[in-house]
């Protein structure tokens, strides 16, 4: 196996893009990557999407996004696994590049949701959940997620203004990121006044549908020099996984998967939760930030809401999340936001990260999580220098 | 998705009589039916009929439905755990919202789920209730 290094990191602006369509994000985020790189040869193309095919009749990715690009004839496929489907995108160039079958690889995570009404995209987000089980009994995807939270306060004895600063930070964070959906930022009187989407889950706990694309270039860290952009390596790429549906988890409050991808990651990269300096989890409800950081060791089962009220997830906290601004407020185009993630982790570790900067920032962890926990890939990068 | 016949037949003697499984190997009780124990790996093809009994684990109320359950919305939705063991998904009748407590007993029921429009298919499936019966 062979080590690899992220040499080019491009994203687009998130929120509504009703002027661009789904290719045209793509483009956008690929030619950004490919100029930070200072490249325009791939070997292959893998790019990440979830709902292209419910929400704008457009399926067969790999090969449309790879023509658009001007990239006809290259090796292309499309990688779906829910909400995960960009990280695991990103997991199948790493494949490529570590196993010696590719030597430049692009990675692309693409959503466009803003076309599609309301019901429309709450239904396709369903998708992720168990269709026959959960989706198929009435239950959206944030509702799956309300049942796990009003759980979590009932064992664990939080008041539902205890999760505030999950979006209280989120907000803040994404103020001094222009690629972000939101600049507004947000109050412990905001949260609490904010409407009911499904009771515990206000809209302010929620990551909003949004419009999308990110990219990366991989190349065997022994190259890296020859290219622009400063390398990051990658030092662990993981997947674990659980039950889709809630109800045939042996604790739904304990995210079993992200406990298998993280020591994994863990284990390659030789290092533990307290060497990890950032960590871009995937808060797309505020009950997923705790979960992820009990499940990722950096709090113990019904702690993950503590260790936000104590201050240690901010950029002065000692576990930084959601330091551009998370799903909550950079925002969820779905299959585009594990690429997203890392893109800002690259930043951090390169030392551009403007105003959000957590200094001397060498080692960081992203998690991209599909469904309610079911897919989790996480990786680890460290700056090379 | 709109509810196609051939998965609703499929899934019939799920939704009206709560069958699921029950292991031979080491006994686990499971639902949904998933045909390989969980537990123990071992096939599991042994119909179980649950009793319907249990009690409210978590629940929510649900203001933004997706499509197909506009008609009934705003509803409250549950995971129950069954007195066998198991969680299911389900929706909570004949009850107000802010009756519905984690540990409520409840009993299944068999109502009308989701509708696809005026001429469209009438699913039914199971519901549940709280507890009428000691």
């Amino acid at each position: 196996m062979r080590d690899v290094a992220i040499i080019g990191i491009g994203q687009t602006k998130v929120g509504e893009h009703w002027e661009k369509g789904l290719r045209h994000l793509a483009l956008e985020a690929i030619q950004a990557a490919l100029r930070d790189a200072g490249t325009e040869r791939v070997d292959a193309l893998y790019v990440g999407n979830m709902l292209s095919g419910e929400l704008t009749g457009q399926e067969h990715l790999g090969a449309l996004v790879a023509d658009f690009a001007g990239m006809r004839g290259v090796e292309a496929v499309k990688v779906e696994a829910a909400c995960g489907s960009g990280a695991a995108a990103l997991r199948l160039g790493y494949v490529a590049v570590a196993g010696g079958l590719a030597n430049v690889v692009l990675v692309v995570g693409v959503e466009k949701m803003t076309d599609a009404l309301g019901p429309e995209a709450t239904t396709a987000l369903a998708m992720a959940a168990d269709a026959d089980y959960e989706a198929g009994q009435g239950l959206s995807f944030v509702a799956i997620n309300a049942l796990l939270m009003r759980r979590y306060m009932y064992e664990y004895g939080y008041k539902k203004e205890d999760f505030a600063p999950f979006t209280i930070n989120a907000h803040a964070n994404a103020m001094n990121n222009p690629y972000a959906m939101f600049h507004t930022r947000v109050t412990a009187d905001s949260y609490a006044q904010a409407k009911m989407i499904a009771d515990p889950v206000n809209l302010l706990d929620s990551s909003p549908v949004a419009d999308g694309a990110a990219a990366v270039v991989l190349a065997p860290a022994t190259w890296a020099r020859r290219f622009r952009g400063t390398p990051v390596r990658i030092a662990a790429s993981a997947v674990g996984t659980d039950a889709v549906a809630l109800h045939d988890r042996r604790n739904p409050l304990v995210m079993e998967g992200a406990t298998l991808s993280t020591q994994r990651a863990y284990q390659q990269a030789q290092a533990g939760p307290e060497a990890i300096q950032v960590f871009e989890l995937h808060d797309a409800f505020s009950i997923m930030a705790a979960l992820s950081l009990e499940a990722a060791g950096f709090a113990a089962p019904g702690q993950g809401v503590r260790l936000a009220l104590d201050g240690e997830i901010t950029l002065q906290g000692r576990i930084p999340i959601a330091t551009m601004g998370g799903l909550k407020a950079r925002g969820h185009p779905v299959g585009a936001t594990g690429v997203y993630q890392v893109v800002e982790l690259v930043q951090q570790l390169r030392g551009e990260a403007g105003a959000n900067q957590v200094p001397n920032a060498r080692l960081g962890m992203a998690q991209n999580i599909g469904g309610s926990g079911a897919t989790v890939i996480t990786h680890i990068l460290e700056r090379m220098d | 998705m709109a509810s196609v016949p051939s998965r609703n037949w499929r899934l019939q003697a799920q939704r009206y009589r709560l069958v699921g499984e029950r292991c031979e190997r080491c006994g686990t009780f499971i639902f949904p039916p998933r045909d390989v124990c969980p537990e123990c790996e071992a096939p599991a093809k042994t119909p179980f009929a649950f009793s319907g009994r249990g009690e409210v684990y978590s629940y929510s109320t649900l203001y933004n439905p997706p499509a197909g359950f506009e008609r009934t919305a705003p509803y409250t939705v549950a995971l129950v755990r069954l007195e066998e063991g198991p969680l299911v998904t389900a929706q909570l009748t004949d009850v107000e919202p802010e009756k519905v407590a984690i540990g409520m007993p409840v009993e299944m029921v068999t109502r009308r789920i989701r509708e696809d429009g005026e001429d469209g298919a009438i699913v039914y499936g199971y519901k549940f209730r709280p507890a009428r019966t000691g």
